[in-house]
């Protein structure tokens, strides 16, 4: 049994908010990258580059990447071997929250209500996932989550007779209605099975996948390989403004369904695929 | 075609007529940053015929909420929000006289249609680019609705601001030229 103080995880999650939002991870900038290299439009290969400056630009001067620095998601894997001390994690998750998007003068963009829309003024209430896991580990992971791009989710509640092809035919058409609107080039998740909303949340979690890694299981990586071929033969390119490059990469994550459904989530993320991860293995440890 | 205009804002009936689709642009003087709630704010005064808490006839409206300025700097990133979202209300912004807008994304065919009857362009910029366009903007202050936080109205002072003119007042509009262009399906 390992004790860890809440507050000590507030300060990490206050630093995982900042650093998400100005640093780009690596494996997202080499997708760029080679983005840029494949681009056949003159258009999106400037939009690439700009994208490319861009990145550099937040990383160097401590700028975020992007004006909307998002409703912050924040995935919590806790062993149960840990032993939370000081108080209420979820509360101090949120006070993290506040301190790292003041801190870093990242823009608060939450409301506390749906309809009468008065903002919060500190980026607070999170979206908090918790997953019980073995041993003594705490894995934390912040996601900062653009609505340009979140507004372009869907969910399919397909049938079983639909098959492989309707799940194709669904996931590249809500790539071609989002259009250009999510910022592309996007990464695109894919939440196959489970209920309506499992699917959007393995879609959601598709999306902290490497980008460009292929799913273990042989068949679902041939299906991540031939979505983002055929999205890519969609055209909006980067900015979407014409080119080859519309996604980065798909992700399809799968889970056990009930016999007489086939969910289908589809979560998009812009090209600033944002997300930093915290993981404590005990006393000391970062 | 001119491959890159530096071009000062506002401008005339006459420029905004002239850009065309395609058109890179880098604005330099000053622009007015408001999206979802302050339209509606607007919208709804000139529903109602009263006058807008500041005169913005002739003006270019950037889709923008920025973050917050750092200290020693003027303004933090500041990238174009989706356009879509004001497609309600920009009809009746170009009608009262608004001469250009600043987003990022496709809009409606009623926009499209406005930004011909009134003379007015929509100009894109790089959705996501919000460190390299937040160096653009030399001086940020909120002139109005400041009880919205991140959506108040804010005047801001541009220097080289690039931009691609998406759709232009001859309708022809770039967000469907483009992809149409590399379909493939």
């Amino acid at each position: 049994m390992r004790e860890i103080d809440v507050e000590l995880i507030a300060g990490e999650v206050a630093r995982l908010c900042r650093e998400a939002n100005c640093d780009l991870p690596p494996d997202v900038l080499r997708a760029l990258e080679e983005a840029r290299l494949k681009e056949e439009s003159p258009q999106g290969r400037r939009i690439l580059e700009e994208i490319c400056e861009n990145a550099a630009i937040a990383r160097e001067e401590r700028i975020p990447l992007c004006q909307d620095t998002g409703i912050a998601l924040v995935f919590v894997e806790i062993g149960q071997e840990v032993h939370l001390t000081g108080g209420s994690l979820s509360e101090a998750i949120n006070r993290g929250v506040a301190r790292g998007y003041r801190e870093g003068y990242l823009r608060k963009s939450v409301v506390a209500d749906p309809l009468r829309r008065r903002n919060t003024g500190d980026n607070t209430p999170a979206v908090i996932y918790y997953d019980l896991v073995p041993g003594e580990v705490l894995r934390v992971t912040v996601m900062p989550k653009g609505f340009g791009s979140e507004n372009c989710t869907s969910l399919g509640m397909l049938k079983p007779a639909d098959g492989l092809e309707g799940v194709k035919r669904f996931v590249v058409e809500a790539v071609d209605r989002a259009g250009p609107n999510p910022c592309p080039p996007v990464t695109v998740g894919v939440g196959l099975g489970g209920t309506a909303d499992r699917a959007l949340l393995l879609a959601k979690r598709a999306l902290l996948r490497e980008v460009g890694s292929s799913h273990p299981d042989p068949e679902l990586a041939a299906l991540e390989r031939e979505l983002l071929e055929e999205v890519n033969k969609l055209g909006y390119g980067p900015g979407g403004l014409g080119g080859r490059v519309t996604a980065l990469a798909v992700h399809v994550e799968a889970y056990p369904t009930h016999i007489a459904g086939l969910p289908v989530g589809v979560c998009i993320n812009c090209h600033a695929a944002r997300h930093r991860t915290w993981e404590w293995r005990g006393e000391g440890d970062d | 075609m001119i491959d890159l205009l530096r071009l000062e804002v506002p401008f005339s009936d006459e420029v905004a007529r002239e850009l065309e689709a395609g058109q890179r642009l880098l604005l330099t003087g000053v622009i007015f940053g408001a999206r979802d709630q302050a339209h509606l704010r607007f919208a709804t005064a000139l529903q109602r015929g009263e006058s807008l808490p500041l005169d913005l006839k002739g003006q270019v409206l950037y889709y923008v909420g920025p973050t917050p300025a750092p200290p020693g700097r003027p303004c933090g990133a500041a990238g174009p929000t989706t356009a879509g979202r004001m497609d309600r209300y920009t009809p009746l912004l170009l009608e009262y006289g608004i001469k250009g807008v600043i987003g990022k994304g496709k809009r409606s065919p009623q926009v499209v249609a406005a930004l011909q009857k009134h003379g007015a362009v929509y100009l894109a910029a790089t959705g996501g680019a919000g460190a390299l366009i937040g160096r653009c903007i030399e001086e940020m202050r909120v002139v109005a609705y400041p009880d919205l936080g991140p959506e108040a109205v804010y005047r801001m002072v541009v220097r080289n601001l690039p931009v691609t003119v998406a759709v232009d007042s001859r309708g022809r509009n770039l967000y469907e030229e483009e992809p149409a262009r590399y379909r493939l399906r």
